[in-house]
């Protein structure tokens, strides 16, 4: 396990960094409900940002949204230069090798082992990986990066809930993105395992220099993990800044998720 | 989207199933011949569909053929015509009794195992796991499963009528003392060119139908668990209709074609 002292967020300057992520105006409704009403995001190079909101706030539409798993009603999405709303599908799927998404169910293949599920993303991206890459090798790297090498031959089924989410990370990561996306990492998870989970996502932020937009209810994920945090209510960025300064907010609003 | 699932009246629903089914099949078509070919999942499928059916399907054959022999004896030896035995369990299993039993069977078993597997995997987010890391989830998993119950029905057909052929001399051997030669030369003698290609044809667009309906279910489960139990009933309820129906159609062209 990696130790909480020795992993500390970067305090990301955002005047001076790279735009990752760009999103301006989202509109999202289901029938009348109004999910997302105008939501806007920033996400810089390296930085950590994470997105609280209350159940059907409409963060995971959002992150759906964002990776184009759903349509967005409208409004403007730019991931690493490119427009999702508009571009093709050849493109998008190009487009999310440099992306990798944790699901908050882990959702591991679980008909396959666990090295066939680290292999399935590589079948069709062999040529981002270069001519000589070794399956085999990226395969037990991205395993050790998550403290599961033993795990190969197993079936996700004979994995604890905290191992999956694991394993789901280390499928994430064999493509190298640049930019990752974590659903809610931390959930139904026991708090010594969701620490752990804490700890490797700081581990491969600083290891692969990634950029990750994490959405949360857990504040103790939050505090630690967070770079900047943004508010999701009423379907708009309601708040945004450090941990600590949002804390200590007068704001009733606010207040509620502090406390 | 699956908008079916909040059916305004009992007639708008059926409309709607129909035209997004119509749709599923017309994607199916256009993703079939697109590349990048999933061969290694076609075969894997294959498989699963063909080999893992195999045990149920033989054992409904052989069941078949006996039942079938066992019932008909009796009626034939009162008008003197138990020589015509072997070629009238021929033709009908053949022409019918084979075809519809193993899709019935299929149905049954490789409809709700597709609608209930692809359900879990949508419940679980496995599928749109699969989209985000660049896969086509919809070739992988529904091209390949449609595709492999499609191929691997008419080979289990075959095989069926051929079980079913074999329990039916049983008993005629059994009860007439007559000979495996003389038996399958007499089912063989009077079966025609004309028989087996129409049960065979139908027998393409039953595993094709099972495919489709499995897959459309399952692909778009909604509701959690409770979803995916849906998708896994409605899929043999939907699958063994249609069967029932093509079958219909498949006779009334058979006809056309034999009064020509």
């Amino acid at each position: 396990m990696v130790e909480e002292e020795n992993i500390t967020p970067d305090q990301v300057d955002t005047h001076s960094k790279v735009r990752v992520i760009d999103i301006k105006g989202l509109y999202k409704a289901f029938g009348n409900n109004m999910v997302l009403n105008g939501f806007d995001l920033d996400l810089f190079e390296g930085e950590n940002l994470v997105v609280i909101g209350k159940s059907g706030s409409g963060k995971s539409v959002m992150i759906k949204c964002l990776i184009g798993l759903m349509p967005a009603d409208s409004g403007h999405i730019d991931v690493l230069g490119k427009d999702i709303i508009s571009i093709n599908q050849e493109t998008l799927d190009e487009l999310r090798t440099d992306v990798g998404f944790l699901f908050q169910g882990s959702a591991l293949y679980d008909s396959m082992t666990v090295r066939e599920n680290l292999e399935f993303p590589m079948r069709r991206h062999k040529k981002k990986l270069g001519k000589n890459f070794d399956a085999e090798e990226l395969v037990f790297e991205a395993l050790e990066n998550v403290g599961l090498a033993e795990t190969v031959d197993m079936m996700p089924a004979e994995l604890s809930g905290g191992m999956q989410r694991r394993i789901a990370l280390a499928r994430t990561l064999i493509l190298r993105p640049k930019i990752i996306l974590y659903d809610e990492p931390t959930s139904g998870l026991d708090p010594i395992t969701a620490k752990e989970i804490i700890m490797l996502i700081m581990k491969i932020k600083k290891k692969y220099n990634t950029s990750s937009l994490i959405i949360t209810h857990d504040m103790d994920c939050a505090r630690v993990i967070g770079d900047r945090i943004i508010i999701l209510r009423d379907g708009v960025n309601y708040a945004e800044g450090q941990f600590d300064k949002l804390a200590s907010s007068k704001d009733p609003n606010l207040q509620a998720f502090f406390k | 989207m699956n908008s079916a699932a909040k059916p305004e009246n009992g007639f708008k629903a059926f409309l709607i199933e129909t035209g997004e089914l119509s749709f599923f099949a017309a994607r199916f078509f256009r993703q079939t011949f697109k590349r990048p070919f999933e061969f290694q999942e076609l075969i894997h499928q294959s498989y699963r569909v063909g080999v893992q059916s195999l045990p149920l399907v033989a054992v409904t054959g052989f069941i078949m053929g006996l039942v079938f022999t066992l019932q008909t004896r009796p009626t034939l030896a009162e008008f003197g015509a138990v020589s015509w035995m072997p070629s009238m369990i021929g033709i009908s299993i053949v022409r019918e009794l084979g075809p519809m039993i193993t899709a019935l069977i299929c149905a049954g078993k490789i409809g709700s195992g597709i609608g209930a597997e692809l359900g879990s995997m949508r419940v679980t987010e496995q599928i749109d796991a699969m989209e985000v890391s660049g896969t086509n989830p919809f070739k992988f998993l529904v091209v390949t499963r449609i595709l492999a119950v499609t191929l691997m029905l008419p080979v289990l057909v075959i095989l069926a009528d051929a079980i079913g052929l074999f329990g039916s001399f049983l008993v005629e051997n059994m009860k007439g003392q007559v000979s495996f030669m003389l038996y399958f030369n007499l089912a063989f003698e009077s079966l025609e060119f004309g028989d087996l290609v129409p049960a065979t044809v139908k027998s393409f667009f039953f595993g094709f139908v099972i495919g489709l309906v499995g897959c459309y279910k399952g692909y778009y489960s909604k509701k959690g668990t409770e979803g995916v139990g849906r998708a896994a009933n409605s899929a043999v309820v939907i699958a063994s209709l249609l069967v029932f129906i093509i079958d219909f159609l498949a006779v009334m062209v058979a006809d056309i074609f034999y009064n020509l």
